[in-house]
Formats: structure tokens, sequence, C-alpha cells
């Protein structure tokens, strides 16, 4: 094997066919950077939904004296109701733990989140923030309908809601967001293969003279076939290495901008982006290689 | 050397056969010429010869092998052992007189200091001294062929097949081309020749085999072009 032989021969290659091997380069790198773009997304979304589930919880509203609604017509809730909601909702199955947020508390959270809107604050009186229970379920998704439908039906219960529930158009949100970019990415996918296999023709094409003597003299099929084999897979690890790039970009300027909307903090993680990162070479060296290998085997027959 | 039994070879969508029930035998070291009108089978004999074209019925045997056995994968172990020279040369016009040659070696993988060294013998071989860094369109066609030929012989074939290689050659050229062909044929190596060049075919005294309408229609040893005897 004359590597150095070889080399020559994929970089006359490459050259001359430049303007196909940039526009290549390009496809490759806007496509596999979208493709990681879709399955950064992915990540976040999934810690996010992880971090979630273990805070979201059931939160029982308890009627006030100022609670002006049907559940309520008894007025505030008495010491005993209290009592039997709360032990009952510990003995369910489905409960971790039960915590009680008393008026007094809800108030003073109240006047921290809206801090910005000091008149709204100003008039609310700490007697119209329910007091509550925070109910901590095993299963967020599975439990929060069965054990709010069995709480909601106790005396001195106002509102039973599932923070999940506001949660849901959130992911729903994210996860169209993703798709969209997972569905331009194959799209994009579909070009890059026609366009390498577009690439090794014209490619094919232009040394014809160099491959037919080549086989004349008995070269094997293997060594015919290298530098066209090269050409595609040093094309696409161009795209790769720029994909890469846009990928850093992608994961520090933008979904780590991101994070500054939450008030939590769930950041990808280096190892996160190093694995899409490998994923898309991998997805790029395999298209670009098994493209050329399959369109070799219709223009270089022996 | 080449062995031909019963060969019979119809091209798709054709209804003559290119070739028909073509038998002969080349022995080791022979030089023949093989002469005959436009479509009367030269090129499709050389061709099964090369195993780019399958007979479709009879058996070629090739420096030993059996071609129907031999898989395809090891067609080049066969081609490498066959030299060959066109009418029109095939050159790279990118590669000088000494790229040109080497090529034929580096991609079978032969190591760059056994190219260094037989690659300038061929050339002297060929009576191209000094001329080893002239690129192919600052040559004259005799010297074009020259380099096809060297290219042909760098890795000692024992087969060398020539498709009218004086076809574009002025008949003064012709016969330093055809002592260069006879002196690749004293090394051994079994020369066949297609041609059309009557004079070349009378001057050279040797094996001639005529085709018509894909037939063998004469086989003469020390042979001339026409039909005089």
């Amino acid at each position: 094997m004359r590597a150095q032989f070889v080399l020559s021969e994929v970089w006359i290659g490459l050259r001359r066919n430049l303007t196909m091997t940039i526009a290549l380069v390009v496809v490759v790198a806007i496509s596999l950077s979208l493709l990681g773009t879709g399955l950064l997304f992915v990540k976040q979304v999934d810690n996010t939904r992880t971090y979630w589930q273990s805070r979201v919880q059931l939160s029982v509203y308890l009627c006030s004296s100022q609670a002006f609604i049907q559940q309520c017509k008894d007025g505030q809730i008495t010491n005993s109701e209290q009592q039997t909601i709360q032990q009952d909702l510990q003995q369910l199955p489905q409960v971790i733990s039960v915590t009680y947020v008393s008026q007094e508390q809800a108030w003073r959270q109240f006047q921290s989140e809206f801090a910005d809107s000091p008149t709204l604050v100003r008039y609310t009186s700490p007697s119209q923030i329910p007091s509550s229970f925070e109910v901590k379920l095993k299963n967020a998704e599975a439990d929060a309908a069965p054990v709010s439908q069995i709480v909601d039906g106790y005396a001195g219960v106002a509102q039973v809601v599932d923070d999940s529930s506001i949660l849901d158009n959130f992911y729903k949100l994210l996860d169209g967001a993703r798709n969209a970019v997972v569905i331009i990415a194959i799209f994009l996918l579909v070009a890059a293969i026609l366009l390498v296999a577009n690439t090794i023709r014209l490619s094919a094409f232009n040394r014809r003279r160099e491959t037919s003597i080549m086989r004349l003299v008995g070269a094997s099929n293997f060594y015919v076939q290298l530098p066209f084999l090269a050409e595609g897979m040093i094309a696409g690890l161009f795209g790769w290495l720029v994909a890469s790039g846009l990928l850093i970009a992608v994961k520090s300027l933008w979904l780590n901008g991101l994070q500054a909307y939450f008030p939590y903090g769930v950041v990808l993680s280096s190892s996160d982006l190093i694995e899409v990162v490998i994923i898309a070479l991998v997805t790029g060296l395999l298209i670009c290689g098994s493209t050329s290998f399959l369109t070799l085997r219709r223009y270089l027959r022996v | 050397m080449i062995h031909f039994d019963n060969v019979t070879k119809t091209y798709p969508n054709q209804g003559r056969p290119a070739l028909e029930n073509v038998n002969l035998d080349v022995e080791k070291g022979e030089f023949v010429f093989l002469v005959g009108p436009s479509g009367s089978g030269k090129s499709t004999f050389l061709r099964l010869v090369l195993k780019e074209e399958r007979p479709s019925e009879g058996r070629i045997h090739v420096a030993g092998r059996d071609l129907a056995r031999l898989t395809n994968w090891k067609v080049p172990q066969l081609r490498r052992r066959i030299g060959c020279v066109f009418q029109d040369f095939r050159l790279l016009p990118n590669k000088n007189v000494y790229q040109n040659i080497a090529f034929a070696l580096e991609v079978i993988g032969k190591p760059r200091r056994f190219i260094r060294k037989v690659v300038p013998e061929v050339i002297d071989l060929v009576g191209l001294e000094g001329k080893r860094d002239r690129m192919p369109d600052e040559l004259s066609g005799g010297e074009q062929q020259r380099v096809a030929m060297a290219r042909a012989f760098v890795n000692r074939p024992m087969i060398l097949l020539a498709d009218e290689p004086t076809g574009n050659i002025d008949p003064a050229t012709s016969i330093g081309i055809m002592k260069v062909l006879d002196r690749i044929n004293r090394t051994g190596t079994t020369v066949v020749m297609a041609t059309h060049d009557a004079a070349i075919v009378d001057s050279m005294r040797k094996r001639v085999i005529e085709l018509e309408y894909g037939k063998v229609v004469r086989d003469q040893s020390r042979g001339v072009y026409g039909q005089a005897y």
C-alpha cells in the first residue's frame, strides 16, 4: 500500500471538482449540525423532564375565609377536616410526602415571587392566599390523576392543581421544536447522500483515464476504489469539523443562554456535547463512506 | 500460453457472433499477428484474453489459468501478467514519461525503491533515454507509443497484447516500434499484435492468424498479410 500515492490521487480528485466538494462539505456540515442540535434538544428536554419529575407536586389548595367558590360554601376549613385530609393523603400508596403550607408561608412566598408587581401585592391581603398541602408523588405522571380525584371530594378542599399539567404545554412546545429540527436534518441528510453520489460520479468521470489504465495493468479493485472512497470520507470529515464547531456554538451560546430564563439550573454537560459530536461523526462518515462505496459499484465495474 | 477451445462470442442484440468456434493455441515466446478487416473479431479476441468479456461458449486458458474459473477479484492478478498497447496510446496527459510508466507499478503497490530501479531500465529498452521528464504532448506519436510499450512491459508480463500499435504512426516510425516489440519478444514475452499494416506483417515473417467474420480462415507460421500462398 502506497499511502503517499493514494493521498496525492485523492487530493487531485478533490481539487478537480472543487465546487462539488465545497457544496458537499457545506451540506454535510449543515445537516450534521441540525441533527446534532436536534439531539442536544432531546437531551435538554430529557434533563428538564427528570428535573421536574422529582419536584412536581400536587397542590391541594384548602378553603380560606375569603374563597367565594362553590366548594368552600361552608367557609374556612376546620382543623379536623384538615387533619383528615392530611392523614388520608399520607396513607395513599402513591404518596411520598405531604407538606402543609400555611397561609402565612404562602403569603411570604407570594410576596417574594411578585416583588416586581408591588401594586398587586398591596391589594392582596394575606387571608386571600389559601393554605395548601404540597403532595409529592412517587410517579408524577401516572399518579397525579387518581390522587387528585380522591382528594377532590373532601370537605374543605378548594382546588387540586397538578403542576405537571402546567408543564405539559411547555413540553409540547419543546418536543415540536425538536421534531422540526430532526425532520429538517433528515431531509438534508438525504440531500447530502445525493450530493455524495453525484460528486463521486463526477470524480469517476474525470478520472476515467486513470481508472481504465489502473484496471488494465491489474490494480486491485480496492486500490482503484480507494481514492474515491477516501474523497467522499474526507469531504464528510471536513463537513463534520464545521458541524462540530457549530454544535459547540449552539451549546455554549444558545442552550446555555436559554438557562438564564429558567429559575432552575439544568445545564447540559460537556460529555453530552461530546456524545452528540461523536454521533455526528459516525453518521457523517457512515453516510459518505457507504454512499461512495455503493456509487462506485455502479460506475467502476471490473 | 493462450488457448482457445471452440470459443464463440455473441454480443447481446447482435445476430452474427463476433467470434465463432475459434480454436487456437499461442505458445510461450511466440510472436503472432492477428489480421483481418474491421469487425472480423480481432478486438473481441484481445478483450476475451483480458477477461474484459466472457465467451458465450467454449473455454479459454491464459497463462495456465481457466478464465471461466477465475473469480472477479482474481482478474487483476491475471492482468498483471498481461501488458497492453493500443492505437491511441492511452497515456495520462498530466504525467511525464517517468510518471506514466511508474503509475503502472504504483497502482499495484510496488515499493518505491523497485520502481526507481526498473523504470529507467525500460525507458532505455524502448529507446527514450533522456526523455524521462517530457510530457506526452511534447512527444511525437512514435515516442508516445514507446512510452505506452514501456508501461505495458515494465512489470515483465508473460503476454503483450498490441491492438494496432502502429495505426496512428507513419511507416518509417512504425519500423522503430516493431523493433521494440521484437526486442520485448526476445526476452521471452509472448506477443500478440492485431494489425491492418500489410507491410509490417510481410517484413516480419512471423505467425499470422487471419480472422474473417469471426472465424479463423488462416493460421500460418512465417506468413504474410495477403492471401498470397
